[in-house]
């Protein structure tokens, strides 16, 4: 695979910042410390590149029909100028990706959305939706546009402080999921009520021509996908590939406990499989874990019982910053999955106590 | 960015530092290991009474973002370790060369003189 590269890759090079390759993407990993940038997040506000996420704009008189046939929430619901959270889904309910559709001004009369799924997806996903449009002889536009976007996100309780001090006021006003258009550093962006930290923060996508002036408009901290990492793992949010993959960790959104995406009101790939699921019940479900002694887990570790059975295994982990604990999430079977119970984490073949935590580890 | 390499010190490849003394020497990990690692939060160290074996794995190191295996410079019994690394792992960071030492070992033999220089071990990080 060819390495892709952000927009700005120059620019952080020159700040300093270690990089690493998430779904062929080289981004910034850490600028200054993963600890320091994450606090920034916590306690006042950051800001991420994250051109790696995907887009994909879907228009045309059957837009709304393609986007809910593939995606397990509600596309009909959506109102211009608001986005939903969503699983894309196969025909057995496995999660292929999960994403965010921004329902945008509606285009040549009919609804236009932003399909938002991760890095190193746009393709597939493109395919995936022409594919299915075929099939079902619908008529609409799909436009990979990943090329043509930069996407930051600016994170923190000081974050409306950050926009207002580059865009019109009103941005604030705007709601959790909701997105409108703003003028910054003279540019027109995208910019919406969304991210992936646990805190108040906006994420702006700019025309990629666009990219180095308003990034450089922005005046707080810039931070990597390291604290990106620690902080959805604070807040319990899945990550693509990871905690749930088609290939290496396949389940479904009931079991990674994303199931209020699912709406089986409404027609889709993987409905039928997620409706059975719905009435039978799950084996394992998605949880977090603390550890009670010192140590670090990590994807990959075994969690077991006192005897040593093995009850479930770790998808992601890492110390916490913000509790200073060892923190993971991971799938157990269902009857061990009441916060406070007991367990062990495998950690190099040491078995380390750990108990059941309900999430978010940091409550907002 | 330019590291601190003491030139009292014997270094490996994988950036242990051992020092030089013939009774106990103090073992370690350079300050552009600490640096490569980013945020310490957990150090696995043998005990008193264990013994460690040359370019052999001794312990563990973890950061934020990695788990990285330690490497051991010498051969020899651990005499000391320093306990401070576990309620403050951050010392790693902090003070590579000095508090964030890990252990102290009576060496078996005297074969510092097959570990890199420090002007050596600074061509490598280079």
């Amino acid at each position: 695979m060819t390495q892709r590269h952000p927009p700005l890759a120059d620019v952080h090079a020159a700040a300093g910042a270690s990089t690493t390759t998430f779904g062929g993407w080289e981004m910034p990993v850490e600028f200054d410390s993963i600890r320091t940038e994450h606090t920034a997040v916590r306690e006042s506000v950051g800001i991420f590149d994250v051109s790696h996420m995907s887009e994909i704009e879907v228009t045309g008189p059957d837009s709304t029909e393609l986007t809910n046939r593939l995606t397990t929430n509600n596309v009909a619901a959506l109102a211009v100028g608001e986005a939903h959270y969503a699983c894309i889904t196969r025909e057995d309910g496995v999660i292929l990706d999960d994403t965010v559709i921004y329902r945008l001004t509606d285009h040549q009369d009919h609804p236009a959305y932003l399909v938002i799924p991760n890095a190193g997806h746009d393709t597939q996903f493109t395919e995936w939706c022409q594919t299915h449009r075929d099939e079902w002889g619908l008529e609409a536009h799909v436009a990979n546009t990943t090329a043509q976007w930069a996407m930051f996100a600016v994170q923190g309780p000081d974050s409306p402080q950050a926009l207002t001090a580059v865009a019109d006021e009103s941005v604030t006003e705007l709601a959790g999921f909701e997105h409108t258009t703003a003028d910054i550093a003279g540019v027109e962006c995208i910019v919406a009520r969304t991210g992936y930290t646990g805190e108040d923060g906006f994420e702006i996508l700019c025309p990629t021509k666009a990219a180095e002036s308003v990034w450089a408009s922005f005046e707080c901290p810039a931070c990597g996908l390291g604290a990106r990492d620690t902080l959805r793992i604070e807040m319990g949010y899945l990550l693509s590939g990871q905690d749930f993959d088609p290939e290496t960790q396949s389940r479904t959104p009931y079991e990674a406990g994303v199931g209020f995406t699912v709406d089986l009101e409404t027609e889709f790939v993987g409905r039928d499989a997620l409706a059975d699921q719905y009435e039978t019940g799950i084996n394992q479900q998605f949880v977090g874990i603390t550890m009670l002694e010192r140590g670090v887990p990590r994807e990959g570790y075994a969690v077991v019982d006192s005897d040593g059975h093995q009850l479930g295994e770790l998808t992601s982990g890492t110390m916490s910053p913000t509790l200073n604990e060892g923190i993971g999430l991971g799938y157990l079977e269902t009857e061990h999955t009441t916060p406070g119970e007991h367990l062990e984490v495998v950690v190099r073949g040491n078995h380390k106590q750990a108990a059941v935590t309900d999430l978010p580890f940091v409550s907002k | 960015m330019s590291f601190d390499v003491p030139d009292d010190r014997r270094y490996l490849e994988s950036h242990e530092w051992t020092t030089t003394d013939a009774e106990a020497v103090r073992i370690g990990i350079t300050e552009f290991a600490q640096d490569e690692l980013g945020d310490v939060v957990f150090v696995e160290l043998p005990a008193v009474g264990d013994e460690i074996h040359a370019e052999e794995a001794f312990g563990v190191v973890e950061s934020i973002k990695a788990v990285s295996d330690l490497y051991a410079p010498v051969s020899g019994e651990v005499t000391a370790v320093n306990d401070a690394l576990f309620d403050q792992p951050e010392l790693v960071n902090d003070d590579p060369f000095g508090d964030g030492w890990m252990l102290e070992v009576d060496p078996r033999d005297d074969d510092l003189e097959s570990l890199l220089s420090a002007a050596e071990y600074r061509e490598q990080i280079a």
